[in-house]
Order: C-alpha cells, then structure tokens, then sequence
C-alpha cells in the first residue's frame, strides 16, 4: 500500500487477463476485470472465481481461458461461497502443509448475480469472514440473457421486461443501493468505483481489497454498450459522467470509516449522464421532464446523504 | 471395537476419522447431528478441518465444489428440502468430476412439509451423475462413507458419492456396531492427490467452462463412461473393506435367494424388517426371497436379473413417489434389468413408507401372500399400488 | 495432460479433459478475436508520448507495453471499439473504417 500508484509502472505487469475472450467490442466488463487482476501483486497467486455471467462465457468458453491464474466457474447464484469454498480450502492445505505462498482469491458477478441471485450468497460469505474479494462488475442489467431488469437497474430505465409502451415507461423501482447494504456487513472494506482517467481510484481500491485481510467488497461501474444504448467508443465518458452527476458517487468505508473518493469540481445535471444512453430516452420526450427532476431529486438526495456520512 | 451408536453418530466419528480437509455444514432435520457432533470434534481440536457454517444447503455444496476442485478432500450432509436446494449444484460437482462425499439422511420431500423418512429426496437426485449408496442399518452406515473416498476419488471415476441412510429410523435408533481404528481407516482411505487443484504450483486448473454443444456431448459420454467404471472400482473397494473389516459388501444383497420363488427388490432399512418377514414365511415353507439395493447409481442392472431369474413373482417397494403414474424409480429400474431375460418373473411395484408410514412384518408377509396368489393365478391385478395408507376398502 | 492446443472440434471424447478442465493459462490467446473488427484503430508511434492511458482501457489486453514503450497493437484481439482513441490525449490513435489495420 506504501508505494504511490504509477499508471507506467502497473501496465507494464503482464495482463492476468488475456485477450482472445469473446466479451463484445467495448464492453467495460474486459476493463473492470483486467483493472482489478492489475492490483495483485506480481508474484502472488489467485483463483479467479466467476458467477455465471457474460463475462464467466466470454473468458472461459472451452477449451480457451482468458485467465493466467486458476479459475473456477459453479453456478450462477453462487460465486460467493465458491469463492469462500476455495478459501476454505487453501486454509485447510495450508494448515496440513500441502500448499504455500500467498494465493489471493477474486470473485467477480454481473449486478444480477451480486444484486439479486447471488445475493444470499454473498451475505452468508462476507458474514462468515473469508478472506476474499467480491467484485461486483454493475452493467445494472441481466446482460447475458438479453437486458433484462435487475434490482441495480436505475428509475426509468428501458430494459427488455421494463420496456417502453403507452403504458409503461421503463423500470418503476428505484435501484437498490447495495454498496451500503454490503457496509451493513460491518466488513473490513466496501468501495464503490468506475474505470475512469488513469485507474487510480480502481486501482488503489482494488489494492486495498485484495491486501485487507478478511471479506472485502467493490462495487465497480461497468457500462454496456448495447444494454445502455450508446456508442461503445464512449466507455470512459459515461463512467465520468456517471461519476461527475453523482449518480455512481466514489467512495470507501474502511473498517467504518466512510470516506468520499471524489467531489466533482462542478456537480453536473442527471441529463447530462443519461442523454447519450438510449435506455433514458423516452424520459427526454415532451411531457416526461418529470422523470429527469424525479430522478435528480433522488441523486441529490443520495448525495447529500453521502456528504453527511463522510463529513465531507 | 464394538460401540452403541445412533447413525448420525456412527457417520460423524467417521468423519472425525476421516478427517477431512472442508466441511460445509447447514441443519436440517434428521441430518442435523451430524454436523453438530462434528463442530464438537472441531472445537475439541479432534479434527482440523475447515468447517464452513454456511448459510444455506445451497452455499454448503457450493463450498464443497469449489474446495475440492481446489485440491480439498470435502464432506457435507443434508436431508430433504436441504438436497432438493442443492439440486443444481449436484449436477455441478458430478459434471467437473469432484469426488465429494454427501451423507444423504433420507426425508420425504415437501409438501407438506414431513421431517420422517422416505427416499423421495434422494431418488430425485438420482440422475445427478452422483454415485449412491443406501444403508440399512448405522454399520453400513459407517462403512459406506469410509468406502465413499475411495471409489470417489479413484481417477477413472472422479465422481461424487452421496451415501444414503433412512432418517430416524437408522439416523437416531441406537445399535451395537463395530467401529475400525481410526489408523486402519486412515490408511484405507488415504491421502487425496487429485492430478490438478486450484491451488496447484505449477500449473493453474481453470473449472467449470462454458461449453458449446462441440464439445458439451462428448463431456458427458467422458461422465457416462466414468458411471459404467465405477460399479467395478466399488466392487474392488468393498474387497479391499472386507479385508480391514471382515463385512462384506456388493452392488445388492440377496437374502435367502438361492431357491426363491417369490422376492423383493427394495432399499435401505426396511430390509431388516423385510428379512425377519422372509425367515418367519420360510419356516412356513414358502420359498420367499429378498434382494436389497446397495448402490442405486450405478444401477446393478445385470446383478438384479441374475438374481431375480429363478423367481415366479416379484414385487419391488419403492419408498418414493415419482409420479409418473406408471410406477417408481426402483420400479421401472428392475423392469428395464428384466426386459432381456428370457424368462421374466411377474412383476408388481409397491408404493410404501411414504413421510415416516411405517411397514411391518405382517405388511410384508401380506405382500408375499399377494405374490404367492400371483404365481399360482397369473393374474397381476394392479402393476403399481400403493400400501399402508388408509383407505375406504380397507376399513370397510 | 491434455493440452488445449490438442482439443478442438474433431477431437473425439476420449482426448478431450474430464469436466472440461483446462491445465493451461491464457488459453483464449490463441483464439481470433481480431476478425470481428469492423473499424480499426491505426497507432502513430511518432505521435506516442507513452502516458499509457489507452492500456488499462482497451477490454482485450490488446496493447503490449514493454520497457515503458506502449507497443502497436495486437490485432489479433483488438475488436476495434475505439475506446483507446477516445483516451488518447495526443493524435497518436486513429479509427479507420474496416478489418485491416493499414489501409
């Protein structure tokens, strides 16, 4: 944790993940995934450990991984004990002198396997004290599957089972703020991040779970061309926006400790994130500005919120 | 060493014996003493084994997938609703070739929800791809699951082993039993040293790909093959037990076959209450027979007909349901083994024993009367019945 | 052990590895992904000053980087999605329409 971060210095580490995997051109998922693998110390040892999910058929479709380090794949629902299972493991091994060396074990699931599916899961892992990190790659969508509504999905948005009709204008339900719910846990660490500039905040973060002893949680932005509807040249002028709207706030809660990563110069409006998307568009019609204020009024009000809690 | 002991008991001390790397552990009833006793050897430092407390049946198998993919030798036990919950990731741990062992105490299925035993849990996981072994008593018990490593593990099977005991009835009722040494078990069951784990040095082991249907076809025949190889590898096993234990173990037990004319075919503990049936029936003079399933997957197909080809009317008792309104799963399993014998018994499927219905002597020497009418008339009546339930014909 | 170099579509089951395990790491990097590309970003080398901020950004590990020096593109991953070229602060990445990197 000592040594300042150096872009130059990190990306001459050899990828941990490779290319040659089948994630669609663009797809911030590649960039989440190889962002975090970054952080681990060179010479150390993971098990990679993925929910099923667009990343887990892109990055191991036999015969052909994408991974360097050793991975393991189960189920959908359950990548969190999987994960805790190989923990459970290297300790068992460890202790009998059957294996050595540091091993760091990394999960990582979609929103739908974090938020929903996997939810269960996850909060019996992090209750249990694993020594783990829980990567949730939030595309706010079941991407694989074809966009379908999960509980990350925002207020309003258009998703294949929220679609946007003469009665129905996208998803009725706020998203579920599951950073938080995970700080409930009362974890060693639970970060909320975005690839974004030169990876610091994902880096550092990503760093510092993968080192703190004990279950750590991140919860890391990952657009979707094709589920958001945008140009997937666009990838990190959407999580900047998201960032400097306030909709995807960076922060960190350190052994209680909530701390903001990141206070926006000049605090952009809602629309600025949402119009390039096309799953907002029907909230830029005539007669729906009320769903861009309602939407505004919420993030402020998770804002100020946040401000409160950090002391910011 | 001779020892009074519940099944649940029997089976935790030879956990404790065993000592196995992970366990995943999650009550439910009648399982639930099993990881108890366990967590009691764990904190008086008997054992060193990881015991995971999940959250779930679910999260249980999930931990024990992934640590033994890991390179863990892992145990779990569950009931029921519990197994039901495990359900997909059964399909997992056979289908990646981990050989965990699974202690099923079987429990009728819900609903409603019923905590005593039939087989309706286990019987719906039977084409998991897990190999199972049902007792009939707290001693096969104990032995089957210090004889589930080895078969498990053996690197031409490489597939999971769920041994089966009927709740309550065989989980909680205390019997005299012998229990091994645990040195003697130790060196029976060896170290675990599969050829690749996730936490290998020197060469990283990727699980659980996403296969496409060029290859998915051929993945699963591999699986298929490794089933077929196991009724061997668990045949040389029970030779291997019979040398440490003097118990002798197969794929089915006949009793009192050799002349039979009428027979049996079922599972677990109702075979003891079946037996003293046969012994009562035979000092009668009726030339009454039973054979008991010992492994169910594999499924002794060629073992059964050889048994069964002298009798005239058998009848197979299924203690689970399948709804298939033509029969249960032991059922249609005999009536394919049977399909190519020149000479086939008649043959009827009793339903029975479901949600704890209990079975006597006097039920079983009915039934066989029921065969016996068979034999001599040719007439079958009704293929599949029911029996022990309370019904309008019966009171009136 | 089986080497995923062996397996492929013609491999009968008997060859292929049990569970679909694979002993190997990166395997995927010897599969084609290059042949997606509908657009194609062209690196101008001389106009590189090396800030590396395409490299963490690019989704398919597609930009070597060797002894501080940001190296042409491995189009055998790159699918052209052109985030790189939003990222460059310098005139160092152009997107060019088609597959082939030089037109």
């Amino acid at each position: 944790m000592s040594k300042i971060y150096n872009l130059k210095r990190e990306v001459e580490k050899p990828p941990r993940l490779t290319g040659g995997h089948r994630l669609c051109a663009g797809c911030g998922a590649g960039v989440v995934v190889s962002g975090v693998l970054r952080a681990l110390n060179q010479e150390d040892r993971a098990v990679v450990v993925n929910a099923t999910s667009c990343l887990e058929v892109s990055t191991f479709m036999y015969p052909y991984t994408a991974y360097m380090d050793s991975f393991i794949h189960s189920a959908f629902e359950n990548s969190a004990a999987t994960c805790s299972g190989v923990e459970a493991a290297y300790n068992a091994l460890k202790r009998r002198g059957k294996v050595d060396g540091t091993v760091k074990f990394i999960t990582f699931a979609g929103d739908g396997g974090t938020y929903d599916i996997g939810f269960q899961s996850l909060s019996g892992a992090m209750e249990r004290g694993h020594d783990m990190v829980y990567v949730c790659y939030d595309n706010e969508a079941y991407m694989n599957t074809g966009i379908q509504r999960s509980s990350s999905t925002p207020l309003f948005a258009r998703t294949t089972t929220t679609p946007v009709g003469s009665a129905g204008q996208g998803k009725k339900q706020n998203k579920k703020d599951l950073t938080e719910i995970l700080v409930a846990h009362n974890i060693p660490y639970v970060a909320q991040t975005a690839p974004l500039g030169n990876f610091k905040d994902l880096h550092t973060k990503s760093h510092k779970a993968i080192y703190t002893e004990g279950p750590c949680f991140l919860n890391i932005l990952s657009p979707c061309p094709r589920g958001w509807d945008y140009p997937m040249a666009q990838l990190a002028q959407i999580t900047k926006l998201a960032v400097d709207t306030c909709v995807w706030p960076l922060y960190e809660v350190e052994e209680g400790i909530w701390r903001l990563s990141y206070i926006p110069k000049k605090k952009l409006p809602v629309e600025e994130f949402m119009r390039p998307q096309g799953r907002f568009r029907h909230m830029f019609q005539k007669g729906n500005e009320w769903m861009i204020e309602e939407v505004q009024k919420q993030v402020d009000q998770r804002w100020e919120s946040l401000l409160e809690k950090t002391g910011a | 060493m001779i020892k009074q002991l519940s099944g649940n008991e029997a089976v935790a001390y030879a956990l404790k014996q065993l000592n196995p790397d992970v366990m995943g552990a999650f009550p439910i009833t009648p399982s639930t003493e099993i990881p108890e006793y366990f967590a009691q050897y764990v904190a008086d430092g008997q054992v060193n084994t990881e015991f995971v407390t999940v959250e779930s049946e679910h999260s249980s198998m999930s931990v024990c997938i992934a640590a033994q993919a890991a390179g863990a030798r892992t145990v779990c036990a569950t009931s029921s609703c519990g197994l039901a919950l495990m359900y997909e990731l059964l399909y997992v741990a056979a289908s990646c070739r981990l050989p965990i062992t699974l202690v099923c105490v079987n429990r009728a299925l819900s609903g409603p929800i019923n905590i005593n035993n039939d087989h309706s849990d286990s019987m719906g996981a039977r084409d998991s791809g897990w190999i199972q072994i049902y007792a009939e008593n707290n001693q096969e018990a104990y032995d089957n699951v210090i004889m589930a490593m080895p078969i498990g593990e053996t690197p031409w099977v490489r597939l999971p082993v769920m041994t089966c005991m009927d709740g309550f009835i065989t989980s909680h009722a205390v019997e005299n039993m012998q229990l091994l040494d645990s040195d003697v078990v130790k060196r029976f069951v060896g170290e675990y040293k599969p050829e690749n784990y996730l936490l290998k040095k020197e060469n990283p082991l990727a699980v659980g790909p996403y296969d496409i249907s060029a290859y998915y076809m051929e993945h699963k025949v591999l699986q298929a093959e490794a089933m077929k190889a196991a009724k061997a590898r668990i045949l040389e096993v029970a030779a291997e037990f019979e040398r440490i234990s003097g118990r002798s173990y197969g794929l089915l037990e006949e009793y009192r076959m050799e002349d039979a004319e009428l027979a049996l075919v079922l599972i677990g503990s109702t075979a003891g209450t079946a037996k003293a049936a046969v012994d009562r029936l035979r000092e009668k003079g009726v030339k009454a027979g039973l054979v008991k399933i010992r492994v169910f997957r594999p499924f002794p197909g060629q073992e059964l007909a050889k048994a069964l080809a002298g009798t005239r009317a058998v009848a197979v008792m299924d203690k689970s349901e399948g709804f298939s309104a033509n029969g249960g799963p032991l059922f249609s399993e005999t009536c394919s083994a049977l399909y190519d014998c020149k000479e086939r018994p008649y043959l009827i499927n009793i339903v029975y024993g479901l949600g704890g219905r209990d079975v006597t002597t006097g039920d079983i020497e009915k039934l066989f009367g029921r065969l016996a009418n068979i034999a001599e008339t040719g007439d079958i009546g009704s293929v599949y019945t029911h029996m022990g339930q309370r019904s309008r014909e019966e009171i009136a | 052990m089986i080497n995923a170099q062996d397996i492929n579509e013609k491999t009968p089951w008997q060859d292929l590895t049990p569970g679909g395990e694979i002993y190997e790491a990166g395997t995927a990097r010897a599969f084609n992904t290059g042949v997606w590309r509908t657009n194609t970003p062209v690196f101008h080398a001389q106009a590189c000053k090396h800030c590396m901020l395409c490299v963490p950004f690019c989704p398919d590990s597609a930009i070597p980087v060797k002894d501080g020096k940001r190296l042409d593109f491995n189009y055998m991953h790159c699918k052209g999605c052109g985030i790189c070229e939003n990222v460059c602060p310098f005139p160092a990445i152009t997107m060019v329409t088609g597959g082939v990197p030089h037109d």
